[in-house]
């Protein structure tokens, strides 16, 4: 059965105030010259289909319980990709008056088991987004 | 016919409908693929999907009515599953027994979508429900267009209800209103299956898979399944009432298959090369441009058959 999850992981993107910039490196993830369609990675249009919640932005005041509420509608097993230097430890943003607790930390307040992947890099290149599923799916092998 | 046999050929005719529909989903995902100029996904893609969807959780909406919003998918493919049975066992054994003609066809082609708005409905969504007012709005668009090609196929047959039992050596695509109600009926039957142009009900980007928004886990592998039943099961339709069906010979089996696969690629470019048409933009479309069409062909074909042109 992990296999097939493995196989077709789903990805649901959250924007938590980003400034676009990852999102269009996440849009990239679609295009002919990385197709993740050949790993069975597709786009879906609502968190309770997903796998995988690609995770843009910082995560300001107002996105955080939002967020949290998107990871409670996510079915489970589920695989949070925090993409970006904001959403791994809130950037440049660190301290700024409008911060809500990081991704890590307000998806953790909801389930501390959650597994998060950090893709580092302002705005991330496709290939390191690539690299992070596959550790995902790497990690969901010992599930 | 007993009662074990006719539960056999269900199952069978299932199962077998079951595994072309995964195989035709994998096909439409690779001609996309390729269209694109991208790779595509592996061909075990739908298994490895709908396997996942199973092994998920299904989460239920606070506010949903539990028992509709569950059994709606899983009318839905009984349906499904029971047209494609009747529709094997014609093109197969044309002249066995009861098989139920083109209205229980046309009934139980009904129920998936209806399904479809009944367990949106069921969910509580504000997003399913205007999926669903959407679904309906569909339904309401293609259904008579969709008869009317289908009552061409009847009318070549001499009035028979049952056209693949009279249909040897008529095939009523080989005529001018053949060829109308065919090209109605492949717009229908993208409308049907919920692709591209008139996808309006799920549209992902602008009501977030609409109909579908709330579903998870095992009833979303339901729908799947479903929905690649249908897949299998629309093009079969049109091949069994207005392209000759299956003739049990080499040639006529490659024939067939041909057709089918040339339906499948159809759906799929239309798909691909179609921007998502506005709910009102469908129905205008249906209503002002694919019925009249549609009725053009009936008379077309009620006037052939009262002067026994063929060719008309």
């Amino acid at each position: 059965m992990n296999w097939a999850l493995r196989k077709s992981l789903w990805v649901y993107h959250v924007n938590t105030g980003a400034c676009n910039n990852c999102d269009i490196e996440v849009l990239e993830l679609l295009t002919p010259k990385y197709d993740i369609e050949r790993f069975g990675m597709i786009l879906v249009g609502t968190p309770r289909h997903a796998d995988v919640l690609a995770v843009t932005g910082a995560c300001t005041r107002q996105a955080q319980p939002k967020l949290q509420e998107v990871y409670r509608q996510t079915p489970k097993p589920c695989v949070v990709m925090a993409i970006g230097s904001c959403a791994g430890a809130q950037g440049i943003f660190t301290e700024a008056y409008h911060m809500g607790a990081g991704v890590d930390t307000a998806i953790r307040a909801v389930d501390p088991n959650a597994i998060i992947a950090y893709v580092p890099g302002c705005p991330p290149k496709p290939e390191a987004m690539i690299a992070a599923a596959v550790k995902a799916m790497e990690l969901i092998k010992t599930l | 016919m007993g009662v074990f046999t006719i539960i056999a050929t269900y199952i069978a005719a299932a199962i077998g409908t079951l595994v072309i529909g995964l195989a035709f989903k994998w096909f439409d995902r690779k001609v996309t693929a390729m269209v694109q100029w991208r790779k595509g996904p592996p061909w075990y893609q739908p298994v490895a999907d709908v396997l996942k969807l199973l092994y998920k959780e299904t989460l239920l909406p606070s506010t949903a009515r539990r028992t509709g919003f569950l059994f709606a998918p899983a009318v839905g493919l009984a349906a499904t599953a029971l047209a494609a049975a009747i529709l094997w066992s014609a093109l197969l054994r044309p002249e066995s027994g009861f098989v139920g003609d083109i209205i229980v066809i046309v009934y139980l082609l009904m129920l998936p979508p209806i399904m479809t708005i009944f367990g949106a409905i069921a969910s509580g969504s504000p997003h399913a429900a205007v999926g669903a007012s959407r679904e309906m709005k569909l339904i309401l668009s293609y259904e008579l267009p969709l008869i009317l090609a289908l009552l061409v196929g009847v009318i070549h047959s001499g009035w028979s209800l049952q056209p693949w039992r009279s249909a040897a050596g008529v095939t009523p695509l080989y005529s001018i209103s053949g060829v109308i109600a065919m090209l109605v009926a492949i717009v229908a039957m993208q409308a049907k299956l919920g692709q591209v142009p008139f996808d309006a009900a799920e549209a992902e980007c602008e009501i977030m898979s609409g109909v579908y928004v709330e579903y998870s886990g095992t009833p979303l592998a339901i729908i799947y399944l479903g929905r690649a039943m249908l897949l299998a099961v629309m093009p079969l339709l049109l091949i069994t009432v207005l392209w000759g069906g299956l003739v049990a010979t080499p040639l006529g089996i490659a024939a067939f298959i041909g057709k089918y696969v040339l339906l499948v690629v159809l759906v799929t470019l239309i798909r691909n090369t179609n921007p998502r048409l506005r709910i009102d933009q469908a129905m205008k479309f249906f209503w002002m441009g694919v019925a009249p069409l549609g009725i053009a062909a009936v008379v077309l074909a009620v006037l052939g058959a009262n002067w026994a042109i063929k060719w008309l």
